[in-house]
C-alpha cells in the first residue's frame, strides 16, 4: 500500500480548530502534521514536503482587522513562493472558516484572476457570531475534488460570526457560479436553498464553499471536520448516524495520494 | 525623539451594507427608536502615529484596514455632519488594551513598514433622526460607551487615547510607608488611604513584623501583602473561627467553616478516585487509568458590575489558567449568570449602576468572545433572575479540563528560574484583589478603573499552547497562573517554601511608567508563571518564540525563604515567606441564624385548569429557551460535545446537562465522556440556605445522572457568593448553608473538589441603603459517563413509549416560584433533607437502567414541576404526551419537590425497567404521543393542562422569533 499523503495544517497565532482537522484528515487516511505558520518561515517544515495544505478554523491574531486578513497578509508574505508553487502544483488546499477567509482575503479564492479582490467574507447578516447545525449540497457541476461525487449532503455546524459571502458585483457573481465556482450551498434537511437559520450567515446565493478554476482550493465556512464520528451528529441519541463530514476530507487524501 | 505626525483613518462602508452590532439588538432597536433615531451607521477610526511616506501609508491602508468590496478609507478629518446628523466618536481610554491596535502593528511589520509610533482604534457612529445633541450624548453613554474603559466625544472629534511618553521624565521611586510609629488610628487611615482591605489585628501584625525587621515597609511590600492577606486571596472568611448562634441558643465555636464543612465531606467520604482537592488551583479527579480531569469555577462579580463585557471576558480567561494551571488541556467551559429582572424600569436604578439588559449583553459578549476565541466549547450553564442582583451581578465561570496522569509537577528547586509566559504587564487591573474583597459604593465606578481588565483571548490561547508543549516535554517543575494580586500572588505562592529573587526591571511592561510596585502587583491578563530549571529555559524560549509568545526570566527560586524584589541594583522588598504566608491573624467573627418565621399556609388557587400557568412558566426569563444566547457560543469545537446544549430534531429542547468526550482519549479509542451540570437554588436560600445546599447539590448530581453519569462517579465544586461576613446575619446563613453542603455531600456520597467564595456582594447606592445580593450557593458537577454512545438526551423519541416519574412527590411540597400565587410551606425547607434521603438510591438504580440502554430521554424535574418538564421534552421531540393525574392536579402538575426524573422507557423495556426501579418510588404515568399535544386530565377526566405543541412552543421560544 503506498504511504499515507502527508498533509500539513498551518496554523496561524490563534487558529484553534488543528487538533479537529488533524484528527478529520487521520481517519481520512492522510498524515496529518500541524506547524505553526512560523515554523515554515523559519524552514523548520517546508511546503513542499506535503501533498495537501489545509488552513483550520480560528481566529488568527484575533481576527480583528477582520477575519483572516491578517492571516492572508502573512501568508502572501512571508511564504508566497512557496505557497505559489504549491498552488501551481495542483496540490489540494483546503480553507476551513478562517482559513477559508484567510483564502478569499489572499486572492487565492475565488482565484478568477484579477488586479482587484472579487469577493469577501464579512460580518453575518445577523451581525454576531452563531453556532448551529447545517446542511450542504455539493454542486455536481463544480470541479471541485474535495466535493467530487459527494451525492449525500454534509451535516456539520458552523461557528463563526464573519460567513457572510459577498461578491463584488452580480457579473463576478455569475460568472464564478457559470464555471462551477460554488462548490457547497447551503440547504435545508430536505435538501432545498433556504434562508435563515439554514443559511446560518446570509450569504450570497447560500454559497458555503467556493473553489477555484482548478477544482484543487476549496475553501468553506461550515465545520465539516467536526462530523466525523456518529457520536458527534446532534440526532446520535435518535439513532441517526453520520459522519458525513469525513467524505469532504477522504476526498482530498485520496487525490493528494495521487500527487 | 520628536513627536510623529498623527494620521486619523476612518474606514467607513461603501453603502450602508453592514448593519452597526448597535442597532442589532431588538430591543436596542427600539430604545433607539425612541429616542427619534432614524437610522445609525458606523464606521472605524485608526490614529496613527507616523511619519510614513504618502506611498507607505497608502499602502498600509489598502493592504491592511480596508476590504475593498465593502469599505472606503478617509484620511484625514471627519466630513462635517449634515443637518440633523449627530456623531459619536468613542476611543478606549489610555492603557486599556487594544488588540486591534497590536494587530495593525504586527501586520505592518508584516509588510515591511517600521517605525509606527503609537496606534490607536477607535469607532464613530452617525446617528439620524429628530434629536439633539443631549439625547445624542444619552444614547452614548447609555447604550454605547462604558466610562470605565471607554470615553467619546459628541458632535466633535475625538482625541487619540496615546499614553504619555513619560519614558524621558519618569523616575522609578520606592516609597516607604511610615508604619512603625503609627497608632492604630493611623494604621487604619493608612489601609483606607492605599486601599488595602486589612483590619486593625492584620495592620498590627504588619507593624510588629516591621518593627522586628527595624524598618518600615516599602510600598510594594505592604502592597504584596494586602493583597496576599485579601478576601479573595486567602479566604480568611472561611478560615475564621466562628462563635454561632441559632435561634437564641448558645453559641458554639465552628473551626473554620472550610475545614469542618466542606474539606470534611470530602475527607470522610475519601475516594480513591480524587486526585487533588481544595490544594492547587483547580480540582482534579481520575478520568481513566492514564488521564485526570479537572475542574474549576471563579466567578467574576464585581469587574463584571462595572464593566460587564471585560468583567466576564477576564472572568473566562482567569478560569482557564486556572485549569491551564494544572497542567490541563482546557476542554469545555460553563457559565451561570445572575442577573437583575431585564425589563427594570431604568428610574428605579440605584445610582452609579449599569442596567440589567446592558449587564447582561456586555456579559454575554465577553464570554463569548473568550470561549470562541480560545477555542474551548461553552456547553452548559443557567440563567437566574432576581431583583437582588440588579446592583451586583454574579458571573460565575467554569473551565473543565485534561492532563495526562502524573503530568503536573508541583515543586520547584532552588535555582529554577522565575520565568513569566504570555501578556505584557500594564496597569490594568491594579489591585483587583483587594477591590473583589471591599464593598462597592457608588463612587467604585470612578476610583475602580484601573481595577478593570480587558482580556486578550489570542494571547492566552498561545500561551496556553506553549505551556502544554513545555508540560510535555517536562520543562517546568511548578508552575501557576497569574491571577488576582498578579505576580505578587502568583510568585509568592510559588515560592511559598524557597523564595525568590526577582528583578521587576525586566517584566515586558506595555508602555513605560510603572512603579515597581505597580509591576509587582498588576493584574494584566494572559500571564503564567512557570519555574524552569536553567538547563530548560533556552528549550522553553524557543518553543513560545515559535509561538508568537513572549516568555521572560525574571530572577530565580532560592532557598532563603525570602521574597526579594529589585529594580536594577535597588531592593524593592525583602519580605519573609513564613510571614507572607502564615504570618495573617486568623479572624474571629460572630454568626448568628434564625430560622424564618412560620409562614402562611399554603394558599391555592381554586381552578384545576393549569394550561395557563404552564404557558406562563415556560415563558418567564429563567426557564425559557436561552438559544439566543447559546448559540453564540462555540459549542462544537473540538469535536467531544455529545450531549450538546440543544437536543431533538429540531435542535429546540433544553439539556440537563453536557457530555463531553475528550478527544485525547477518544482518539486512543476510549468512549468515556464527562458530564457537566450545575444546580442552584436561590429562592429555598431565602427561607433555608441549609435546604438551598442539600437542593442545589440534588440538583446538580440529578442532572449529571440525567444524562449518563454513573452517580458513584460524580464530584462537586462549590460557590458562594454572599453578603458581608461581618454582619452577623450574613455569617450565619453562610455557616447554615456549609452544613447543609457538609451533610448533603455525605448523604450523596459525592466530595467536593475545589471551591470559591466571593464575599462582600454589597452595594451601597447613593440613598445610603445597602443593597446586598441573595445568599447564593452554585454547585457545579463533573460526572464520569462511562460509555458516551450509552449517554441520554431530554427529548422525547417515539409515540407509544411510556413517561415515568422516579422520586417521590409530596404534597407539602409545591412549587416555590415567587409571585406566581405558588409559595412555600414553612416547613419545606426542614422537609429536604429527609426527602432526599432517598435520591441517591433512585439515582443508582436509574444509572442501571442506563446502562442496560433501557432509557430512551430523560429530563430532569425542578422549576415548574412535572409538567414544564413533560413540555420541554415534548418540544425536543417534536411529540406530545398524555399523562394521567391521581392526584391533586396543582401538586401532581407543578411541584417542584427535588430529587425526581422524568423518565422516557420503550413498552417491550417496561418490565426489564420496573424491575431495576424495584425498591425506589415510580411509577408511570401516560404514554408519548404523535399528536402534537400535552394533555395531562385528572381521575375526574378534567383537564389539568391541554396544549398544543406549538403554544408550548411559542412560550418558550416565541422570544426568538421577537429579538430576530
Amino acid at each position: 500500500m503506498a504511504a499515507k499523503p502527508r498533509v500539513l495544517i498551518v496554523s496561524a497565532t490563534g487558529s484553534n480548530r488543528d487538533r479537529d482537522v488533524a484528527w478529520a484528515c487521520e481517519l481520512a487516511g492522510g498524515a496529518p502534521e500541524i506547524a505553526h505558520l512560523n515554523q515554515l518561515t523559519s524552514g523548520d517544515r517546508k511546503l513542499a514536503d506535503y501533498q495537501m495544505l489545509v488552513l483550520p478554523g480560528g481566529f488568527s491574531q484575533g481576527d480583528d482587522l477582520g477575519a483572516g486578513k491578517l492571516w492572508a497578509v502573512a501568508l502572501t508574505h512571508r511564504l508566497g513562493d512557496a505557497l505559489k508553487a504549491f498552488v501551481a502544483a495542483r496540490r489540494p488546499i483546503l480553507g476551513i472558516c478562517n482559513g477559508f477567509q484567510a483564502l478569499v482575503k489572499s486572492g487565492l479564492l475565488p482565484g478568477d484572476g484579477g488586479a482587484k479582490p472579487l469577493a469577501t467574507l464579512t460580518r453575518n447578516e445577523r451581525a454576531h457570531f452563531e453556532c448551529r447545525w447545517v446542511h450542504l449540497q455539493a454542486n455536481p457541476a463544480s470541479p471541485c475534488i474535495f466535493t467530487k461525487g459527494l451525492d449525500e449532503p454534509i451535516h456539520c455546524p458552523v461557528a463563526h460570526g464573519e460567513g457572510q459571502f459577498v461578491a463584488r458585483d452580480v457579473t463576478t457573481l455569475s460568472a464564478i457560479e457559470a464555471r462551477g465556482g460554488v462548490a457547497l450551498r447551503y440547504v435545508d434537511a430536505n435538501g432545498t436553498q433556504a434562508g435563515y437559520p439554514h443559511n446560518p450567515n446570509g450569504s450570497v446565493a447560500n454559497i458555503a464553499g467556493i473553489t477555484d478554476p482548478t477544482g484543487t482550493i476549496l475553501g468553506l465556512m461550515p465545520h465539516p471536520e467536526n462530523h466525523i464520528r456518529p457520536e458527534q451528529h446532534p440526532q446520535f441519541h435518535r439513532g441517526v448516524s453520520g459522519r458525513s463530514g469525513l467524505a469532504l476530507f477522504q476526498n482530498g487524501v485520496r487525490y493528494a495520494a495521487g500527487m | 525623539m520628536g513627536r510623529q505626525t498623527i494620521h486619523r483613518v476612518e474606514i467607513a462602508s461603501k453603502t450602508g451594507y453592514s448593519r452597526s452590532h448597535i442597532a442589532s439588538h431588538g430591543q436596542r432597536r427600539a430604545t433607539l427608536a425612541s429616542a427619534g433615531v432614524s437610522s445609525v451607521s458606523a464606521s472605524d477610526i485608526y490614529f496613527l502615529e507616523a511619519d510614513l511616506p504618502p506611498e507607505q501609508l497608502h499602502r498600509l491602508i489598502q493592504t491592511l484596514l480596508v476590504d475593498d468590496i465593502l469599505q472606503e478609507a478617509r484620511i484625514g478629518p471627519a466630513i462635517s455632519l449634515a443637518p440633523g446628523e449627530h456623531s459619536i466618536e468613542v476611543t478606549l481610554l489610555p492603557g486599556v488594551t487594544d488588540s486591534a491596535a497590536e494587530s495593525l502593528r504586527s501586520g505592518a511589520r508584516i509588510i515591511g513598514i517600521d517605525g509606527l509610533g503609537q496606534i490607536a482604534v477607535g469607532q464613530r457612529y452617525l446617528l439620524a433622526g429628530s434629536l439633539d445633541a443631549i439625547a445624542a450624548k444619552h444614547i452614548a453613554e447609555s447604550l454605547i460607551i462604558n466610562k470605565v474603559v471607554q470615553t467619546c466625544s459628541v458632535d466633535g472629534p475625538i482625541e487619540p487615547p496615546f499614553v504619555q511618553d513619560q519614558a524621558d521624565t519618569f523616575i522609578i521611586t520606592v516609597a516607604t510607608i511610615p508604619l512603625r510609629g503609627a497608632t492604630d488610628d493611623g494604621l487604619l487611615a493608612i489601609s483606607k488611604t492605599r486601599r488595602l482591605a486589612l483590619d486593625l489585628p492584620e495592620m498590627r501584625a504588619i507593624q510588629t513584623y516591621f518593627r522586628a525587621e527595624a524598618r518600615d515597609p516599602t510600598d510594594a511590600e505592604i502592597e504584596m501583602l494586602a493583597q496576599t492577606w485579601s478576601e479573595h486571596c486567602v479566604h480568611k472568611t472561611f478560615k475564621a473561627r466562628i462563635s454561632y448562634t441559632e435561634g437564641g441558643n448558645a453559641p458554639r465555636v465552628i473551626d473554620g467553616l472550610l475545614n469542618s464543612y466542606i474539606r470534611a465531606a470530602t475527607e470522610k467520604l475519601d475516594r480513591s478516585w480524587v486526585r487533588s482537592a481544595f490544594v492547587d488551583n483547580a480540582g482534579v479527579v481520575a478520568f481513566d487509568d492514564s488521564w485526570d480531569i479537572a475542574f474549576k469555577v471563579e466567578t467574576h462579580n464585581h469587574p463584571s458590575a462595572l464593566e460587564p463585557f471585560g468583567g466576564a471576558n477576564t472572568g473566562v480567561g482567569g478560569v482557564v489558567r486556572d485549569v491551564i494551571g494544572v497542567s490541563a488541556r482546557p476542554i469545555a467551559n460553563t457559565d451561570v449568570l445572575c442577573f437583575g429582572p431585564q425589563h427594570l424600569d431604568p428610574a428605579t436604578l440605584p445610582h452609579g449602576v449599569l442596567h440589567p439588559r446592558r449587564i447582561a449583553e456586555g456579559v454575554v459578549h465577553g464570554i463569548e468572545d473568550y470561549g470562541n476565541k480560545m477555542g474551548i466549547p461553552t456547553v452548559n450553564g443557567a440563567f437566574c433572575y432576581d431583583e437582588g442582583y440588579t446592583a451586583n451581578p454574579l458571573v460565575f465561570c467554569g473551565c473543565l479540563g485534561i492532563v495526562p496522569r502524573g503530568a503536573h509537577p508541583r515543586a520547584a528547586n532552588p535555582g529554577d528560574l522565575v520565568v513569566v509566559v504570555g501578556g505584557r504587564t500594564g496597569r490594568d487591573g491594579i489591585g483587583g484583589a483587594t477591590f473583589s474583597s471591599m464593598e462597592m459604593g457608588v463612587e467604585t465606578a470612578q476610583i475602580a478603573g484601573s481595577s478593570v481588565q480587558i482580556g486578550h483571548p489570542i494571547h492566552e490561547k498561545q500561551a496556553m499552547e506553549a505551556v502544554l508543549r513545555a508540560r510535555d516535554e517536562k520543562l517546568y517543575t511548578a508552575i501557576t497562573d497569574c491571577g488576582a494580586g498578579g505576580l505578587s500572588s502568583s510568585v509568592g505562592e510559588m515560592a511559598a517554601e524557597l523564595g525568590a529573587l526577582v528583578h521587576l526591571d525586566r517584566v515586558p511592561l506595555k508602555y513605560a511608567g510603572l512603579q515597581p510596585w505597580e509591576v509587582w502587583l498588576s493584574e494584566a491578563q494572559e500571564r503564567m508563571v512557570l519555574a524552569v530549571p536553567p538547563a530548560h529555559w533556552p528549550r522553553l524560549k524557543t518553543i513560545c518564540d515559535g509561538l508568537d509568545v513572549e516568555a521572560t526570566a525574571l530572577g530565580v527560586f532560592t532557598g532563603n525563604k525570602r521574597i526579594l524584589l529589585m529594580w536594577s541594583e535597588r531592593i524593592v522588598g525583602d519580605l519573609s515567606t513564613d510571614f507572607l504566608n502564615d504570618g495573617i491573624p486568623r479572624m474571629e467573627l460572630a454568626a448568628e441564624w434564625s430560622p424564618p418565621k412560620s409562614a402562611a399556609a399554603l394558599g391555592k388557587p381554586a381552578r384545576s385548569d393549569l394550561t395557563a400557568d404552564l404557558l406562563e412558566l415556560l415563558a418567564r426569563p429563567g426557564t425559557r429557551s436561552s438559544e439566543d444566547v447559546v448559540r453564540r457560543y462555540d459549542t462544537e469545537v473540538q469535536g467531544g460535545t455529545v450531549v450538546k446544549p440543544f437536543v431533538g430534531p429540531g435542535g429546540n429542547g433544553p439539556s440537563d446537562a453536557a457530555v463531553i468526550c475528550p478527544q485525547d482519549t477518544w482518539r486512543a479509542g476510549s468512549k468515556q465522556g464527562v458530564a457537566l451540570s450545575v444546580g442552584m437554588n436561590v429562592a429555598l436560600g431565602k427561607i433555608d440556605p441549609y435546604a438551598m445546599a442539600w437542593a442545589a447539590i440534588d440538583e446538580a448530581i440529578r442532572n449529571c445522572v440525567a444524562v449518563g453519569a454513573d452517580p458513584e462517579r460524580i464530584a462537586i465544586l462549590d460557590n458562594f457568593c454572599w453578603g458581608n461576613p461581618r454582619l452577623p446575619d450574613r455569617l450565619g446563613s453562610l455557616v447554615r448553608c456549609c452544613e447543609g453542603c457538609h451533610d448533603a455531600a455525605i448523604a450523596y456520597g459525592t466530595p467536593f473538589v475545589s471551591g470559591k467564595d466571593s464575599l462582600n456582594n454589597e452595594f451601597l447606592g447613593a440613598d445610603g441603603k445597602k443593597y446586598a445580593i441573595p445568599g447564593t450557593l452554585l454547585i457545579s458537577a463533573m460526572g464520569i459517563v462511562p460509555d458516551v454512545t450509552k449517554s441520554v438526551t431530554s427529548d422525547f423519541k417515539r409515540a407509544g413509549n411510556g413517561i415515568y416519574l422516579l422520586g417521590e412527590t409530596r404534597a407539602e411540597h409545591y412549587g416555590i416560584h415567587e409571585g406566581h400565587g405558588l409559595v412555600a410551606h414553612a416547613e419545606l425547607p426542614g422537609m429536604i433533607p429527609d426527602l432526599l434521603r432517598g435520591a441517591p438510591a433512585v439515582y443508582r438504580a436509574y444509572h442501571e437502567a442506563v446502562r442496560s440502554g433501557l432509557v430512551q430521554a430523560c429530563h430532569d424535574c425542578s422549576e415548574g414541576g412535572f409538567a414544564l418538564a413533560l413540555a420541554e421534552m415534548c418540544i425536543g421531540g417534536g411529540l406530545g404526551a398524555r399523562i394521567d393525574c391521581e392526584a391533586d392536579p396543582w401538586l401532581f402538575a407543578l411541584s417542584e419537590t427535588p430529587g425526581r426524573l422524568v423518565v422516557e422507557v420503550a413498552p417491550s423495556d417496561w418490565t426489564k425497567f420496573e424491575t431495576i426501579m424495584l425498591g425506589s418510588p415510580w411509577a408511570r404515568w401516560g404514554e408519548v404521543l404523535a399528536e402534537p399535544k400535552l394533555s395531562i386530565t385528572d381521575y375526574n377526566g378534567c383537564i389539568v393542562i391541554d396544549a398544543a405543541l406549538v403554544d408550548l412552543e411559542h412560550a418558550f421560544r416565541g422570544h426568538l422569533v421577537e429579538a430576530a
